[in-house]
């Protein structure tokens, strides 16, 4: 089944257009519905997409267990680093008014800054929680 | 008017499918019924314009989980046990718990009630204020990222800890699945992992 050249053929055409797809609600999530936690999941998505027509091995060649790993506190870091930005320059916890002189630059730059690491987080933990169920070996 | 008969559709296809993941004994059909049912709470969403929250529901609800369940039932039986004895007590507590629930639902407000609780307390300065003050015309993101930043930034760190410990759990990570990893590491360790859920769900059907 996994040999048949219509899942290979047509999982390699959707890659693509998946991330893409993901990227456009991540930072189109001001303007219309979406944002960090679902283009998160889309983008994982594209990759559960390949490993489960290629297999596991070949999706954790695309995207290793350690790049996962990385990901998943990156985008906690780079939230938890927003706040401390603003902190440093001189505003409260999570507060973007110090990041440009308009306020609403200011709050359009964290808000993208934010949601960024929303769906940096999101995105690795839901490969994870794949890679981790699909190639779970029991104790026999 | 239009709305109400779409809710109507839709909320029966709930209680329909509720009824069909509560018959069916195939776990794999149970799965697919519970996407089915996300889909449907999404679509629901979506008429009540709340396409945030209907989007989320779609892509986790319906997408993620389905294939996180079917990944996971490679490790169950094709069949749920069966059950031969009917505990009374579970059934009395479902129905208590059910009638008070919709005793409990006749006091929420009606939808779209403008003096709701939920639409007085800081609604309101949300909407009033954040399109002259942000120019970003979705309120729902600014709600999210800006407004209630703290809120987001722990749902951030509760995704990442659930990560974890699933990774911790279930990745080999733990001192005696390593033990025991290298003992069996000369033997077959490149199995076709994943490719067992696409070739289950194809002979299921």
């Amino acid at each position: 089944m996994r040999d048949n050249p219509v899942f290979k053929i047509v999982s390699k055409i959707l890659f693509g257009p998946i991330i893409i797809y993901g990227l456009y609600v991540q930072f189109h999530g001001d303007y219309g519905p979406g944002g960090g936690f679902q283009a998160g999941v889309i983008v994982a998505a594209a990759f559960i997409l390949y490993a489960m027509i290629f297999g596991l091995e070949e999706g954790r060649k695309l995207m290793p267990d350690w790049v996962v790993r990385l990901v998943m506190a990156l985008g906690v870091v780079v939230y938890g680093g927003t706040g401390v930005a603003s902190m440093m320059l001189g505003a409260n916890y999570l507060d973007y008014t110090p990041f440009a002189y308009k306020i609403y630059k200011a709050q359009h730059l964290g808000i993208i800054i934010v949601e960024l690491g929303v769906g940096l987080t999101v995105f690795a933990v839901m490969l994870a929680l794949f890679n981790a169920f699909a190639g779970f070996k029991p104790n026999k | 008017m239009v709305e109400f008969w779409v809710n109507v559709f839709l909320v029966s296809l709930l209680v329909i499918i509720t009824f069909n993941i509560m018959r069916n004994k195939r776990l794999i059909a149970i799965v697919a019924l519970s996407g089915a049912y996300s889909l449907t709470a999404a679509a629901i969403f979506v008429n009540m314009d709340a396409v945030d929250v209907a989007f989320t529901e779609a892509a986790v609800g319906s997408g993620i989980s389905t294939i996180l369940f079917l990944a996971a039932l490679r490790y169950l039986p094709v069949e749920e046990a069966h059950e031969t004895r009917y505990p009374i007590w579970s059934l009395a507590l479902c129905v208590i718990v059910g009638v008070l629930l919709i005793i409990a639902a006749f006091a929420l407000p009606e939808f779209g009630d403008p003096n709701a609780p939920a639409h007085v307390h800081v609604a309101p300065r949300y909407i009033a204020e954040s399109y002259p003050l942000f120019h970003i015309p979705n309120v729902v993101t600014n709600v999210l990222a800006s407004y209630r930043g703290f809120d987001t930034l722990g749902e951030t760190v509760v995704v990442f800890t659930a990560g974890i410990g699933v990774i911790l759990l279930l990745s080999g990570s733990t001192l005696s699945m390593r033990l025991k990893d290298a003992d069996t590491k000369s033997e077959e360790n490149s199995d076709n992992a994943s490719g067992d859920i696409v070739k289950n769900s194809g002979d299921d059907t």
